[in-house]
């Protein structure tokens, strides 16, 4: 098995293949071979065609002996969260009421790595239908975090970050609508990062709450997901929300801030995210980590202050009243009439009962507990109350991180209070399950862009830096994602994730 | 069951009626309201639609610039506000034939409001206030199966139809209409038809309510004459064209009046109406509830018309119904139930257009309301269904004017046209049509009359010049109506009587 490919970072891998060190079957074969030999444990995908992946992979081995001229991307194996929709590939969104849907069509973010010459290597787990924080709400089978296979890898995009972390992808795309990118990658060791409302496409993307569902990616090192940004970002005249404005220059920021350099740039730490009389339900490990890498900016020439953002006390509540009201809409045309599941149409029964029944039957727990919780939200009499309400502490929160982006030109924090917690132990505890999101939930209201990056270890567990940036100023996450990533690496002398493959081959 | 029903005349001592409209309008944009699917109507079913239309997971919808126009132009047309700013929201409730769940619609966020429009019913003006005109997409089609009449009720299993699903639909709500008394039903009809004309006038759909792009639903309720506060109303649906709009208010009038008489309460209801029997039933509530759960549609932006633009469209609209009426009216030089009969005839573009093909007006007027309205109405078409155009029909009367052919000739090259033979000048050359001269042929049928009825000459010569008629009579028919009867008479006038 060639472990020494599938710890390697994208941007390597890439390089290896222009130069012909290595054949695009061969690494996809590794993966492939990985997956088969770990993913019984780790449960990081739902879906994964070796043979159709394989062929791929040939095609573009023979266009690359043909002469053709590609892509950077051309030859690199990717994975996809399940939430994308795949054109003839199964595609659950993690829920028992899509299962055997294989799509008509490619989601926008899918075709444009297809385009480049991406080798799909399957769909990742996740929490069903994106609702959770642990992957536990899978309706197919937990995910283990590679760090500790006793633990959850985050959610709802846990099946990504298992995989990448674990060497099962070289990369793989995530969505991210509360924290759903950036609290799986900082329990898995990963960079993740949640680009701008509207800088990614969202056509193709099954939705949970639409006002927030935001596409990213999940990697191992900042330059490798700045490239796989690049490689899906950017306007899509099928999503109206999306933004048009020219792909960012994402890659470039993001060598840059390797360098280090960071005279003058303005950094806020906010209090309300674990800061004094803000660090209830925070690990103290968590806590110093940031506080460490917050000195480690200050070092490199930053100038750090601290920030208030009283709104961000209310994005809890606020986020669990949007989310769940767009999400009962949005899981309304999931009736089992055109597709997926359906159940107890045996020509006895009314139009009514077989939808009840499929979804009774097709949804899970949580899915169920979010769309009562957005039903009652949106009905009439109590809109103002819940909606309405929750529509103003966003644009609340929205004043907060404008106001403080009039004083710094980025935000800091822990990207999750805690490590990954072991599997289990706050299934019952849905608030529990909900506070994983706190630091993240702000910048998710505002459509904001946030990275997370590793910033050491916590009990032996990766702890996330989050670097929150103005609308369309995610290369300043990239930037200092990156000069955090550099810095430690340094002084660490390995890549993050190294120590992961140390410890798993001790 | 058959309702019971006060007697018309009756009702309107005792009872008042209010009126509202609700009209949806399927714009004729060449695609659907959020995806790029065609609007063909009567293609096989569901082979218009994509992942967009038919709601598929992950799908995302983007409006149509197209239709935002057509619904500004018919807001402005209506006199109506609007709004700068405005979005789409969400419907949501479970059926069928809507793919995603809900519908996007509007809801306290209109992109018109607050216009009106002036019908006129037997001289008198009542004026329709407008509430809204808002934007939406249009529902999939139920096709019950295997049951005797089509409808749910007795069907073995039902398809859904997705073509329609996605159609840009523009709704158009009236506020409440009162007192128009006796006029309601004729009120609400003319309501119908004035609109129909403005949208068509205005190029935004070809509203044919018998293909279902101009689909009724007829709000009625009765008060007690003289009271202060209005009835519960009923709405009654599938009201499928004009007069169905007016009987659909008569029977509910008449009905709600039982009602009423008996004691009871008027529940607040949807009914159907049926075209066959002219009478309206409880109609199958489509929700259980009634809660639509409206949020703004996150997946849309809103929706900011530009002040400029609105500005430019307004000043492009085109003459109006009203407007052209009055104009026409004047330059016709018509009485007001001249023109009455004209527009009720449907005859009002015919006769325009023929004009503007340069017939005289009193020649357009008389062809299309004459002989046109006869084979028309022979044939159980509208007028505007007739194979001829209002060009072809100019040249008619061209030909007439300058003496080509004389009116029983142009009844004849009409026929011509109509079996599809070209153009009337093409016909008149083809057939043989053309008016006689002094021919020799035309000599020696005036002298075979001559020569066949002794009698009536020694009438005419006695000085009952009014036998020569049917001399007259004779040479035309001898000649199959293609001599000039002037030129025939002097003929005989001159043999007869002499020079």
């Amino acid at each position: 098995m060639n472990t020494d490919l599938t710890n390697l970072d994208a941007a390597e891998l890439g390089r290896r293949l222009a130069v012909g060190e290595v054949s695009s079957v061969e690494l996809t074969r590794a993966y492939l071979d990985r997956i088969a030999a770990e993913d019984d444990v780790l449960g990081a995908y739902l879906h994964v065609d070796a043979d159709a992946a394989l062929a791929r992979a040939g095609e573009v081995d023979a266009a690359r002996a043909a002469g053709e001229e590609l892509g950077p991307l051309a030859g690199l194996p990717v994975a996809l969260k399940d939430v994308f929709v795949t054109e003839g590939v199964p595609t659950t969104s993690g829920s028992r009421i899509l299962q055997g849907w294989r799509p008509p069509y490619d989601a926008t973010v899918a075709a444009r790595l297809k385009d480049a010459g991406t080798v799909l290597l399957g769909k990742t787990n996740m929490d069903e239908f994106a609702m959770g924080s642990s992957t536990e709400n899978s309706a197919y089978r937990p995910t283990r975090n590679p760090w500790d296979t006793d633990r959850i890898p985050g959610g709802s995009s846990g099946g990504s970050s298992a995989a990448v972390a674990g060497g099962l992808a070289p990369w793989a795309l995530g969505t991210d609508t509360g924290g759903s990118i950036r609290q799986p990658a900082a329990v898995t060791g990963l960079v993740g990062h949640k680009p701008t409302y509207g800088s990614v496409s969202r056509y193709g993307l099954i939705a949970f709450s639409s006002s927030l569902d935001q596409a990213g990616p999940m990697a191992r090192t900042v330059l490798d997901a700045a490239v796989l940004h690049e490689a899906v970002g950017g306007h899509d005249p099928r999503d109206s929300t999306s933004i048009d404005v020219p792909v960012p220059v994402l890659v470039k920021a993001a060598q840059e801030g390797a360098h280090g350099e960071l005279a003058g740039l303005r950094v806020g730490v906010v209090r309300e995210l674990g800061g004094d009389g803000h660090a209830d339900g925070y690990d103290a490990g968590v806590l110093d980590r940031v506080r460490e890498t917050v000195e480690l900016l200050a070092g490199m020439g930053a100038e750090v202050r601290e920030v208030s953002c009283p709104a961000f006390d209310l994005a809890l509540p606020a986020y669990y009243l949007i989310a769940p009201s767009e999400a009962s809409s949005n899981l309304a045309r999931f009736e089992g009439m055109r597709f997926g599941l359906r159940v107890g149409d045996d020509g006895s029964r009314s139009l009514e009962e077989v939808m009840s029944l499929t979804r009774e039957q097709g949804f899970g727990p949580e899915v169920k507990r979010r769309i009562v919780l957005g039903t009652y939200a949106l009905s009439a009499g109590y809109y103002d109350a819940y909606y309405g309400q929750a529509q103003k502490v966003r644009t609340l929160i929205t004043r907060d991180f404008t106001a403080a982006f009039d004083h710094v030109d980025v935000l800091v924090s822990p990207t999750s209070p805690t490590v990954a917690w072991p599997i289990g132990a706050r299934v019952d505890d849905p608030l529990a399950m909900y506070a994983a999101d706190l630091c993240t939930l702000p910048a998710s209201l505002a459509g904001l862009p946030a990275i997370s990056v590793p910033c050491g270890l916590s009990d032996g567990l990766p702890v996330g830096f989050q670097v929150m940036a103005p609308a369309l100023a995610d290369d300043r996450c990239y930037r200092v994602g990156a000069a955090v990533e550099a810095a430690l690496d340094a002084a660490r002398g390995h890549r993050f994730l190294d120590g992961l493959n140390e410890r798993t081959t001790a | 069951m058959s309702d019971a029903l006060v007697d018309y005349d009756e009702l309107l001592t005792r009872y008042e009626p209010v009126i509202g409209l609700e009209t949806h309008v399927e714009l004729g944009t060449a695609s659907k309201m959020f995806c790029g699917c065609a609007t063909t109507f009567g293609a096989e079913p569901n082979t218009q639609t994509c992942p967009v239309c038919l709601g598929l997971p992950g799908s995302l919808p983007v409006a149509n610039a197209a239709a935002i126009e057509a619904t500004v132009r018919i807001g402005l047309a209506l006199g109506c506000r609007v709004a700068g700013w405005c979005r789409f929201a969400r419907k949501n409730y479970f059926y069928p034939d809507i793919p995603k769940g809900f519908q996007t619609s509007q809801y306290d966020e209109p992109l018109c409001t607050a216009g009106h429009l002036d019908v006129e019913v037997d001289g008198e003006t009542y004026r329709v206030e407008i509430e809204r005109v808002h934007l939406e997409e249009d529902t999939g089609k139920n096709l019950h199966v295997g049951g005797a009449t089509g409808r749910i009720h007795g069907a073995s299993h039902s398809l859904v139809d997705f073509n329609r699903a996605g159609i840009p639909l523009v709704e158009i709500v009236t506020r409440p209409i009162p007192g128009a008394g006796a006029k309601a039903p004729e009120v609400a009809r003319a309501y119908v038809t004035e609109l129909r004309d403005i949208i068509q006038t205005l190029g935004a759909s070809d509203v044919r309510m018998e293909q279902g792009s101009l689909r009724c639903d007829v709000n009625t309720s009765l008060a007690p004459t003289g009271s202060l506060e209005w009835g519960t109303r009923t709405e009654t649906k599938n009201v499928n064209s004009l007069r169905s709009v007016e009987r659909a208010v008569r029977y509910e009038m008449r009905r709600q009046a039982a009602v009423l008489d008996a004691g009871v309460r008027v529940l607040q209801e949807t009914r159907h109406f049926h075209e066959d029997t002219g009478t309206t039933s409880p109609g199958r509530s489509k929700e259980e509830a009634t809660d639509y759960r409206y949020f703004p549609e996150p997946d849309l932006v809103p929706v900011a018309p530009d002040a400029e633009w609105v500005e430019k469209l307004a000043a492009e609209l085109p003459e109006l119904p009203a407007a052209r009426r009055a104009r026409l009216q004047e330059e016709w030089g018509l009485s007001t139930t001249e023109m009455a009969w004209l527009v009720n005839a449907g005859a009002l573009g015919l006769v325009d257009a023929t004009v503007a093909a340069g017939a005289t007006p009193g020649d357009a007027r008389k062809w299309w309301l004459g002989e046109l309205a006869r084979r028309a109405n022979d044939a159980g078409v509208e007028l505007s269904e007739l194979t001829v155009t209002p060009r072809q029909v100019a040249e008619l009367t061209r030909l007439v004017a300058e003496g080509t052919i004389n009116d029983q000739l142009a009844r004849q090259a009409l026929d011509g046209v109509l079996a599809g033979e070209g153009d009337p000048a093409q016909v008149v050359e083809a057939r043989g049509l053309a008016v006689m001269g002094e021919s020799d042929e035309l000599v020696a049928a005036v002298e075979a009359a001559i020569a066949g009825a002794p009698d009536v000459v020694a009438k005419v010569q006695g000085g009952k010049v009014q036998a020569l008629g049917a001399l007259v009579g004779a040479v035309m028919k001898a000649t199959r109506g293609k001599a000039d009867a002037a030129t025939v008479r002097r003929m005989l006038e001159e043999r007869i009587i002499g020079g």
